[in-house]
């Protein structure tokens, strides 16, 4: 066999060409490490794969990168998929990657944690910027699919709790690459012509990959921004997404977030009665006191029964004046006692007493002679003794005898 | 001034009856007063048992309109 000369790239480009014809090395998948990852301008993806003993030169075209789900990061363990090709400038071979996933754990679980650090480190998940839901809702806005199970879920079970609500049915789709911006546009919409005040968006259950919407960015971002409170109604109860994370409040299902968005009306119209019955005995006591009140003036004698009122300040006067009298009785018994005294004393002086012992008592004009020297001859004199008087004239005075 | 009942969210009625209910339990407002309060109150009791009686569901289909606002179309 004779010895061939090649030139440099003509070697190259037999090596490719054997290379590309082996059907096992134009799609084969490689285990292996991620280092050395950058990503281009140009939007192709250059890394190195690795293990213990090799490693092996990766590039991802711009066209696969964009289908990636995750974000590939140096040590990552993946399993790459692609052909092996030639690189001739170089004269290496290189692993031409057109699907990446990592190892062990799906690539949408690696995302999903993925963004779910990124969000949380950025505050997308703070408790505080949780707004509280309205106690009654006037217009609830549901963002789902318009054709799933979950807005009549939704619906029938609001229409149950809180039919004052009036629901405004945003239809878009749950899945898909659309359904991110489509979810978030629903959002943003809302929002901007303040079409309500609580929002529901969800859908009914489904794989990961279904509920994939509910773990967007751009849908994580849409529920952060919301000025209207949003409740996330994504799958069933295990299910959790990004939009769980974000949202005002998680609901396991659709339905439980209609349960979430409004109260029982049946609870509600039982409230109402109470405070009616409230309202009533709080004024009926109001009443009851101000009767009592009134009763109890209304009650005092001289009110009631002005005649033992009066009764009571007569029989006052009654004892007043017997009082009175009996004072005046003994005052009076006093001073008759004391008159029969003195009567008693002036009996002892009485003149006629005196008469009675033989004496007699001259009287001219009415009045007593004291003296002889009183009377003068001629007079007629009155003399008064024991038993009577005497009519006499006087003879004859003699004066200085002894009478 | 109290607001007229009519013109009160649910929310508001609520609040204010509330508050007049424990005025009233108080008791220590004068009788005018305390009549006043309690029609208010019993009118807001009415306004909202009415509102709770005659509750009917309301569902609309929303979409962008061609000029960018927003329409309600009946819900299917």
């Amino acid at each position: 066999m004779d010895e061939q000369t090649f030139t440099v790239s003509a070697l190259n480009e037999y090596v490719k060409a054997l290379l590309d014809s082996d059907p096992i090395l134009r799609q084969v998948s490689v285990r292996g490490e991620l280092s050395n990852y950058k990503v281009y301008p140009s939007g192709h993806h250059y890394f190195t794969m690795k293990d213990a003993e090799g490693s092996l030169r990766c590039v991802m075209f711009r066209f696969s990168a964009a289908k990636l789900r995750f974000r590939p990061e140096n040590g990552m363990s993946v399993v790459a998929t692609g052909r092996v090709t030639v690189y001739p400038r170089d004269g290496s071979y290189q692993l031409n990657v057109t699907g990446l996933m990592p190892e062990g754990v799906g690539d949408l679980q690696v995302a999903f944690e993925q963004l779910k650090a990124k969000l949380a480190a950025e505050g997308l998940f703070d408790p505080a910027h949780k707004k509280p839901l309205p106690l009654f809702p006037r217009r609830v806005a549901v963002i789902t699919s318009g054709a799933g199970a979950a807005v009549h879920d939704i619906i029938r079970v609001l229409g149950k709790r809180w039919p004052l609500a009036k629901i405004l049915v945003m239809p878009v789709r749950v899945q898909g690459m659309e359904a991110p911006p489509e979810i978030a546009g629903a959002i943003a919409y809302a929002n901007r012509h303040a079409l309500a005040d609580l929002i529901i968006t969800g859908r009914g259950g489904g794989s990961l990959e279904d509920l994939w919407a509910f773990n967007d960015e751009r849908v994580a971002r849409a529920i952060y921004a919301s000025d209207i409170p949003v409740i996330s109604a994504v799958g069933h109860e295990p299910d959790v997404t990004i939009a769980d994370y974000v949202a005002d409040r998680r609901a396991a299902t659709p339905s439980n977030g209609a349960e979430i968005a409004g109260p029982d009306i049946q609870e509600v119209t039982a409230a109402v009665a109470q405070t009616d019955i409230r309202l009533r005995q709080a004024m009926a006591k109001k009443l009851e006191g101000l009767r009592r009140e009134l009763d109890g003036l209304a009650a005092r004698p001289a009110l009631t029964d002005p005649e033992v009122y009066l009764g009571a300040k007569a029989m006052a006067l009654d004892y007043a004046r017997a009082r009175l009298v009996a004072a005046a009785a003994k005052a009076a018994e006093e001073k008759r006692r004391a008159y029969v005294a003195l009567a008693a004393k002036l009996d002892a002086l009485s003149p006629l007493k005196v008469l009675g012992r033989g004496y007699a008592i001259a009287e001219k004009n009415g009045a007593a002679i004291r003296s002889a020297a009183d009377a003068a001859v001629g007079d007629r004199i009155d003399v008064k003794l024991s038993g009577g008087s005497l009519d006499c004239v006087v003879e004859e005075v003699h004066c200085g005898e002894k009478g | 001034m109290a607001k007229k009942a009519e013109q009160m969210s649910f929310e508001q009625s609520l609040a204010r009856l509330e508050e007049i209910v424990k005025s009233l339990e108080k008791g220590d407002a004068p009788l005018a007063e305390s009549l006043g309060l309690f029609e208010e109150g019993a009118g807001l009791i009415r306004a909202c048992g009415k509102l709770l009686d005659e509750a009917e569901q309301k569902v609309v289909q929303l979409r962008k309109g061609p000029d960018g606002e927003p329409e309600e179309l009946p819900f299917e």
